[in-house]
Protein backbone atom coordinates (compact mmCIF):
# COMPACT_ATOMS: atom_id res chain seq x y z
CA UNK A 1 0.00 0.00 0.00
CA UNK A 2 2.59 2.44 0.74
CA UNK A 3 4.46 2.12 -2.65
CA UNK A 4 1.48 2.48 -4.88
CA UNK A 5 1.51 5.62 -6.67
CA UNK A 6 -1.10 7.66 -8.36
CA UNK A 7 -0.66 7.69 -11.67
CA UNK A 8 -2.65 9.33 -14.57
CA UNK A 9 -2.39 8.99 -17.95
CA UNK A 10 -4.06 11.33 -20.83
CA UNK A 11 -6.52 8.86 -21.77
CA UNK A 12 -8.25 7.87 -18.48
CA UNK A 13 -7.74 11.05 -17.54
CA UNK A 14 -10.35 12.53 -20.49
CA UNK A 15 -12.57 10.12 -19.67
CA UNK A 16 -12.93 10.93 -15.94
CA UNK A 17 -13.22 14.93 -17.08
CA UNK A 18 -16.16 14.00 -19.80
CA UNK A 19 -17.57 11.71 -16.55
CA UNK A 20 -17.58 14.60 -14.05
CA UNK A 21 -19.02 17.18 -16.87
CA UNK A 22 -21.91 14.85 -17.62
CA UNK A 23 -22.48 14.66 -14.05
CA UNK A 24 -22.00 18.44 -13.11
CA UNK A 25 -24.63 19.01 -16.17
CA UNK A 26 -27.35 16.49 -14.92
CA UNK A 27 -27.04 16.95 -11.47
CA UNK A 28 -27.28 20.96 -12.15
CA UNK A 29 -23.79 21.73 -9.83
CA UNK A 30 -22.45 24.58 -8.90
CA UNK A 31 -18.92 22.22 -9.23
CA UNK A 32 -17.93 18.98 -9.53
CA UNK A 33 -14.21 17.39 -8.41
CA UNK A 34 -12.26 14.26 -7.68
CA UNK A 35 -9.49 14.20 -5.10
CA UNK A 36 -7.63 11.23 -4.00
CA UNK A 37 -7.50 9.98 -0.47
CA UNK A 38 -4.27 11.99 0.33
CA UNK A 39 -5.62 15.29 -0.87
CA UNK A 40 -4.61 15.64 -4.52
CA UNK A 41 -6.92 16.90 -6.56
CA UNK A 42 -7.42 14.90 -9.62
CA UNK A 43 -9.61 17.36 -12.03
CA UNK A 44 -12.65 19.94 -11.83
CA UNK A 45 -15.30 21.15 -13.82
CA UNK A 46 -17.72 24.23 -13.36
CA UNK A 47 -17.60 27.43 -11.62
CA UNK A 48 -13.74 27.55 -10.08
CA UNK A 49 -13.37 31.67 -10.24
CA UNK A 50 -12.44 32.97 -7.04
CA UNK A 51 -12.37 29.34 -5.57
CA UNK A 52 -9.13 27.75 -3.71
CA UNK A 53 -9.32 24.27 -5.38
CA UNK A 54 -6.26 23.22 -3.63
CA UNK A 55 -7.09 23.73 -0.37
CA UNK A 56 -10.66 22.65 -0.73
CA UNK A 57 -8.83 18.97 -2.13
CA UNK A 58 -7.27 19.17 0.73
CA UNK A 59 -9.85 19.71 3.41
CA UNK A 60 -11.69 17.06 1.58
CA UNK A 61 -9.61 14.72 2.04
CA UNK A 62 -8.97 15.89 5.52
CA UNK A 63 -12.85 15.44 6.28
CA UNK A 64 -12.81 12.32 4.79
CA UNK A 65 -10.14 10.89 6.85
CA UNK A 66 -11.72 12.03 10.31
CA UNK A 67 -14.98 10.71 9.28
CA UNK A 68 -13.21 7.47 8.91
CA UNK A 69 -11.32 7.27 11.80
CA UNK A 70 -14.71 7.71 13.59
CA UNK A 71 -16.29 5.20 11.63
CA UNK A 72 -13.28 2.83 12.62
CA UNK A 73 -14.23 3.31 16.30
CA UNK A 74 -18.09 2.36 16.15
CA UNK A 75 -17.18 -0.48 14.13
CA UNK A 76 -18.26 1.13 10.71
CA UNK A 77 -15.45 0.13 7.86
CA UNK A 78 -15.98 3.89 6.17
CA UNK A 79 -18.87 6.39 5.65
CA UNK A 80 -19.05 6.40 2.06
CA UNK A 81 -21.36 9.62 1.95
CA UNK A 82 -20.97 12.76 3.37
CA UNK A 83 -23.23 15.80 3.34
CA UNK A 84 -22.91 19.16 4.27
CA UNK A 85 -25.99 21.57 4.18
CA UNK A 86 -24.85 25.24 3.94
CA UNK A 87 -27.44 28.78 3.75
CA UNK A 88 -26.57 28.98 0.07
CA UNK A 89 -24.23 25.93 -1.20
CA UNK A 90 -24.03 22.01 -0.19
CA UNK A 91 -21.37 19.94 -0.48
CA UNK A 92 -22.19 16.12 -1.11
CA UNK A 93 -19.09 13.84 -0.70
CA UNK A 94 -19.08 10.14 -1.25
CA UNK A 95 -16.15 7.66 -2.02
CA UNK A 96 -15.15 5.78 -5.07
CA UNK A 97 -13.42 2.29 -4.84
CA UNK A 98 -12.48 3.24 -1.79
CA UNK A 99 -9.48 5.36 -3.04
CA UNK A 100 -10.60 8.71 -4.56
CA UNK A 101 -13.47 10.63 -3.10
CA UNK A 102 -16.07 12.64 -5.68
CA UNK A 103 -17.44 15.94 -4.47
CA UNK A 104 -20.32 18.33 -6.12
CA UNK A 105 -21.16 21.64 -4.92
CA UNK A 106 -24.65 23.06 -5.86
CA UNK A 107 -27.24 25.06 -4.54
CA UNK A 108 -30.79 26.00 -4.91
CA UNK A 109 -30.69 25.06 -8.32
CA UNK A 110 -30.61 21.84 -7.68
CA UNK A 111 -31.57 19.11 -4.83
CA UNK A 112 -30.05 16.58 -2.85
CA UNK A 113 -32.43 13.66 -3.92
CA UNK A 114 -31.13 14.54 -7.71
CA UNK A 115 -27.52 14.72 -6.58
CA UNK A 116 -27.64 11.18 -5.08
CA UNK A 117 -29.33 9.74 -7.77
CA UNK A 118 -26.51 11.32 -10.79
CA UNK A 119 -23.74 10.31 -8.45
CA UNK A 120 -24.91 7.01 -8.06
CA UNK A 121 -24.19 6.40 -11.87
CA UNK A 122 -21.83 8.27 -12.21
CA UNK A 123 -19.48 6.56 -9.04
CA UNK A 124 -20.27 3.12 -11.05
CA UNK A 125 -18.43 4.66 -14.30
CA UNK A 126 -15.74 6.50 -12.73
CA UNK A 127 -14.78 3.27 -10.03
CA UNK A 128 -14.41 1.68 -13.85
CA UNK A 129 -11.99 4.16 -15.02
CA UNK A 130 -9.91 4.47 -11.79
CA UNK A 131 -9.92 0.24 -11.80
CA UNK A 132 -8.61 0.53 -15.14
CA UNK A 133 -6.14 2.98 -14.30
CA UNK A 134 -4.88 0.70 -11.50
CA UNK A 135 -4.53 -2.48 -13.88
CA UNK A 136 -2.38 0.06 -15.82
CA UNK A 137 0.08 0.67 -13.34
CA UNK A 138 0.73 -2.90 -12.42
CA UNK A 139 1.17 -3.54 -16.43
CA UNK A 140 3.29 -0.80 -16.56
CA UNK A 141 5.32 -1.96 -13.37
CA UNK A 142 5.75 -4.74 -14.79
CA UNK A 143 7.43 -3.89 -18.02
CA UNK A 144 10.10 -1.90 -16.24
CA UNK A 145 12.76 -0.20 -18.29
CA UNK A 146 10.62 0.06 -21.84
CA UNK A 147 7.88 2.90 -20.53
CA UNK A 148 10.70 5.00 -18.69
CA UNK A 149 9.45 7.67 -16.19
CA UNK A 150 10.18 10.81 -16.85
CA UNK A 151 11.94 11.41 -13.73
CA UNK A 152 14.62 8.35 -14.21
CA UNK A 153 16.85 10.92 -15.23
CA UNK A 154 16.44 13.45 -12.63
CA UNK A 155 20.16 14.57 -11.47
CA UNK A 156 21.05 17.38 -8.20
CA UNK A 157 21.25 19.92 -10.37
CA UNK A 158 17.08 19.96 -11.49
CA UNK A 159 16.46 19.60 -7.72
CA UNK A 160 18.73 22.49 -7.11
CA UNK A 161 17.31 24.93 -9.53
CA UNK A 162 13.36 24.45 -8.15
CA UNK A 163 15.17 26.22 -4.80
CA UNK A 164 17.55 29.43 -7.01
CA UNK B 1 2.56 8.41 -2.12
CA UNK B 2 3.36 11.20 -5.15
CA UNK B 3 0.62 11.81 -7.65
CA UNK B 4 1.64 11.98 -11.38
CA UNK B 5 -0.37 13.20 -13.74
CA UNK B 6 0.71 12.43 -17.45
CA UNK B 7 -1.90 14.47 -18.52
CA UNK B 8 -1.69 17.80 -16.97
CA UNK B 9 2.14 17.17 -16.48
CA UNK B 10 2.10 17.39 -12.99
CA UNK B 11 3.82 15.79 -9.92
CA UNK B 12 2.85 16.21 -6.49
CA UNK B 13 4.37 14.86 -3.39
CA UNK B 14 3.50 15.27 0.49
CA UNK B 15 5.80 16.03 3.10
CA UNK B 16 4.54 16.16 6.57
CA UNK B 17 6.33 17.85 9.61
CA UNK B 18 6.24 15.59 12.85
CA UNK B 19 7.33 16.73 16.18
CA UNK B 20 6.56 17.55 19.68
CA UNK B 21 3.61 20.14 20.36
CA UNK B 22 5.53 23.90 20.45
CA UNK B 23 8.11 23.15 19.04
CA UNK B 24 8.05 25.23 16.03
CA UNK B 25 5.90 22.88 12.77
CA UNK B 26 3.91 25.85 12.16
CA UNK B 27 6.20 28.46 12.37
CA UNK B 28 8.42 26.59 9.91
CA UNK B 29 5.50 26.26 7.05
CA UNK B 30 4.81 30.12 7.99
CA UNK B 31 8.21 31.47 7.63
CA UNK B 32 8.15 29.37 4.21
CA UNK B 33 5.02 30.97 3.37
CA UNK B 34 6.27 34.54 3.91
CA UNK B 35 9.19 33.78 1.91
CA UNK B 36 7.72 32.16 -1.10
CA UNK B 37 6.66 34.53 -4.14
CA UNK B 38 2.71 34.69 -4.29
CA UNK B 39 2.90 32.75 -7.89
CA UNK B 40 4.35 29.47 -6.28
CA UNK B 41 2.32 29.14 -3.45
CA UNK B 42 -1.19 28.51 -2.37
CA UNK B 43 -3.64 29.64 0.56
CA UNK B 44 -1.87 28.57 3.97
CA UNK B 45 -4.73 26.42 5.86
CA UNK B 46 -4.18 26.15 9.57
CA UNK B 47 -7.06 24.04 11.42
CA UNK B 48 -5.83 25.38 15.25
CA UNK B 49 -7.95 26.44 18.33
CA UNK B 50 -8.44 29.47 19.53
CA UNK B 51 -5.40 29.34 20.95
CA UNK B 52 -3.56 29.00 18.03
CA UNK B 53 -3.01 25.16 18.76
CA UNK B 54 -2.63 23.39 16.12
CA UNK B 55 -5.93 21.30 16.16
CA UNK B 56 -6.13 19.32 12.76
CA UNK B 57 -3.29 20.39 10.63
CA UNK B 58 -1.72 23.77 8.77
CA UNK B 59 -1.72 23.23 4.88
CA UNK B 60 0.54 24.70 2.81
CA UNK B 61 1.34 24.04 -1.33
CA UNK B 62 4.22 24.82 -3.30
CA UNK B 63 4.65 25.28 -6.29
CA UNK B 64 8.47 24.98 -6.71
CA UNK B 65 9.09 24.81 -10.84
CA UNK B 66 9.60 22.39 -13.60
CA UNK B 67 11.69 19.23 -13.40
CA UNK B 68 11.59 17.76 -17.02
CA UNK B 69 8.70 19.04 -18.61
CA UNK B 70 6.80 18.51 -15.05
CA UNK B 71 5.22 21.18 -12.59
CA UNK B 72 6.71 19.81 -9.35
CA UNK B 73 4.43 20.52 -5.95
CA UNK B 74 4.82 20.02 -2.98
CA UNK B 75 2.00 19.88 -0.06
CA UNK B 76 3.17 20.43 2.72
CA UNK B 77 1.46 19.62 6.45
CA UNK B 78 2.12 19.52 10.14
CA UNK B 79 0.45 17.39 12.74
CA UNK B 80 -0.81 18.66 15.86
CA UNK B 81 2.06 17.92 18.48
CA UNK B 82 0.04 17.46 21.53
CA UNK B 83 -0.32 13.93 22.89
CA UNK B 84 -3.68 13.60 22.79
CA UNK B 85 -4.50 14.46 18.86
CA UNK B 86 -2.52 10.85 18.12
CA UNK B 87 -5.96 9.78 16.18
CA UNK B 88 -5.01 12.82 14.07
CA UNK B 89 -1.51 12.32 13.26
CA UNK B 90 -2.15 8.93 11.73
CA UNK B 91 -4.69 10.08 9.01
CA UNK B 92 -2.49 12.58 7.96
CA UNK B 93 0.76 10.70 7.67
CA UNK B 94 -1.44 8.76 5.08
CA UNK B 95 0.06 9.08 1.51
CA UNK B 96 3.36 10.17 2.87
CA UNK B 97 6.46 11.38 0.45
CA UNK B 98 8.98 12.81 2.96
CA UNK B 99 8.98 13.53 6.57
CA UNK B 100 11.02 16.69 8.92
CA UNK B 101 11.17 16.01 12.30
CA UNK B 102 11.19 19.33 13.93
CA UNK B 103 12.58 18.50 17.79
CA UNK B 104 12.55 21.37 20.53
CA UNK B 105 16.51 22.06 21.67
CA UNK B 106 15.17 23.00 25.09
CA UNK B 107 16.89 20.69 28.04
CA UNK B 108 13.46 20.30 29.13
CA UNK B 109 11.56 19.39 25.81
CA UNK B 110 14.09 16.57 25.12
CA UNK B 111 11.55 14.05 26.77
CA UNK B 112 8.68 14.88 24.48
CA UNK B 113 11.13 15.06 21.54
CA UNK B 114 11.96 11.06 22.24
CA UNK B 115 8.10 10.48 22.44
CA UNK B 116 7.54 11.90 19.84
CA UNK B 117 10.04 10.18 17.50
CA UNK B 118 8.48 7.06 18.86
CA UNK B 119 5.32 7.95 17.95
CA UNK B 120 6.42 8.68 14.55
CA UNK B 121 7.80 5.66 14.13
CA UNK B 122 5.02 3.71 15.13
CA UNK B 123 2.25 5.73 13.39
CA UNK B 124 4.46 5.27 9.98
CA UNK B 125 4.89 1.45 11.12
CA UNK B 126 0.84 1.52 11.31
CA UNK B 127 0.61 2.83 7.57
CA UNK B 128 3.37 0.35 6.05
CA UNK B 129 6.31 2.62 6.39
CA UNK B 130 9.29 2.35 7.73
CA UNK B 131 11.30 5.42 8.85
CA UNK B 132 14.70 3.95 8.28
CA UNK B 133 13.69 4.02 4.54
CA UNK B 134 11.41 6.77 3.92
CA UNK B 135 12.74 10.45 3.31
CA UNK B 136 13.35 12.00 6.11
CA UNK B 137 15.41 14.46 8.07
CA UNK B 138 15.51 16.45 11.48
CA UNK B 139 15.73 20.07 12.48
CA UNK B 140 16.76 21.00 15.78
CA UNK B 141 14.83 24.15 16.50
CA UNK B 142 15.06 26.95 18.71
CA UNK B 143 19.01 26.75 18.76
CA UNK B 144 18.55 30.71 19.86
CA UNK B 145 17.80 29.59 23.07
CA UNK B 146 19.76 29.55 26.19
CA UNK B 147 18.88 26.20 27.32
CA UNK B 148 19.13 24.29 24.55
CA UNK B 149 20.86 20.89 24.52
CA UNK B 150 24.48 20.39 22.48
CA UNK B 151 23.77 19.15 18.79
CA UNK B 152 25.86 16.20 19.79
CA UNK B 153 24.14 15.22 22.56
CA UNK B 154 20.66 15.27 20.72
CA UNK B 155 22.06 13.61 17.58
CA UNK B 156 23.19 11.05 19.92
CA UNK B 157 19.91 10.37 21.36
CA UNK B 158 17.58 11.04 18.62
CA UNK B 159 19.35 10.29 15.62
CA UNK B 160 21.35 7.12 15.93
CA UNK B 161 21.04 6.44 11.78
CA UNK B 162 22.84 9.74 11.29
CA UNK B 163 20.05 11.04 8.97
CA UNK B 164 20.58 14.65 7.57
CA UNK B 165 20.36 17.57 10.37
CA UNK B 166 20.14 21.41 10.44
CA UNK B 167 20.25 23.44 13.46
CA UNK B 168 17.20 25.89 13.15
CA UNK B 169 15.29 29.18 14.75
CA UNK B 170 12.17 28.52 12.38
CA UNK B 171 10.66 32.11 13.64
CA UNK B 172 13.71 33.64 12.28
CA UNK B 173 13.60 31.56 9.47
CA UNK B 174 17.41 29.81 9.87
CA UNK B 175 17.70 26.56 8.56
CA UNK B 176 13.92 26.49 7.19
CA UNK B 177 14.73 26.22 3.59
CA UNK B 178 17.55 24.07 3.98
CA UNK B 179 15.15 21.57 5.73
CA UNK B 180 12.87 21.76 3.23
CA UNK B 181 15.17 21.26 0.64
CA UNK B 182 17.25 18.54 1.81
CA UNK B 183 13.55 16.42 2.21
CA UNK B 184 12.27 17.66 -0.75
CA UNK B 185 15.48 15.84 -2.57
CA UNK B 186 15.54 12.65 -0.85
CA UNK B 187 11.81 12.87 -2.33
CA UNK B 188 12.54 13.63 -5.66
CA UNK B 189 15.97 11.37 -5.40
CA UNK B 190 13.31 8.52 -4.75
CA UNK B 191 11.19 8.82 -7.57
CA UNK B 192 14.36 8.81 -9.56
CA UNK B 193 15.07 5.45 -8.05
CA UNK B 194 11.66 4.21 -8.95
CA UNK B 195 11.77 5.53 -12.27
CA UNK B 196 14.33 3.15 -13.16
Amino acid sequence: MAGSDLVMYEEEFKQIDEELSKLHEQANAKLTFVVDKNGQLITVVGETENLDTTSLASLTAGNIAATGGMAKLIGEKEFSILFHEGERDNIHISIISQRVILVVIFDQRSSLGLVRLRVKKSAEALSNIFNRILLKVEKEKGVKGETKSPFAEITEEDIDKLFS
Amino acid sequence: MSFINYSAREINCKIVYYGPGLGGKTTNLQYIYKKTSPDAKGKMISLATETERTLFFDFLPLALGMIRGFKTRFHLYTVPGQIFYDASRKLILKGVDGVVFVADSQVERMEANIESLDNLRTNLTEQGYNLDAISFCIQYNKRDLPNVVPVEEMNRVLNPKNVPWFEGVAKDGRGVFDTLKEVAKQVLMELKKAGR
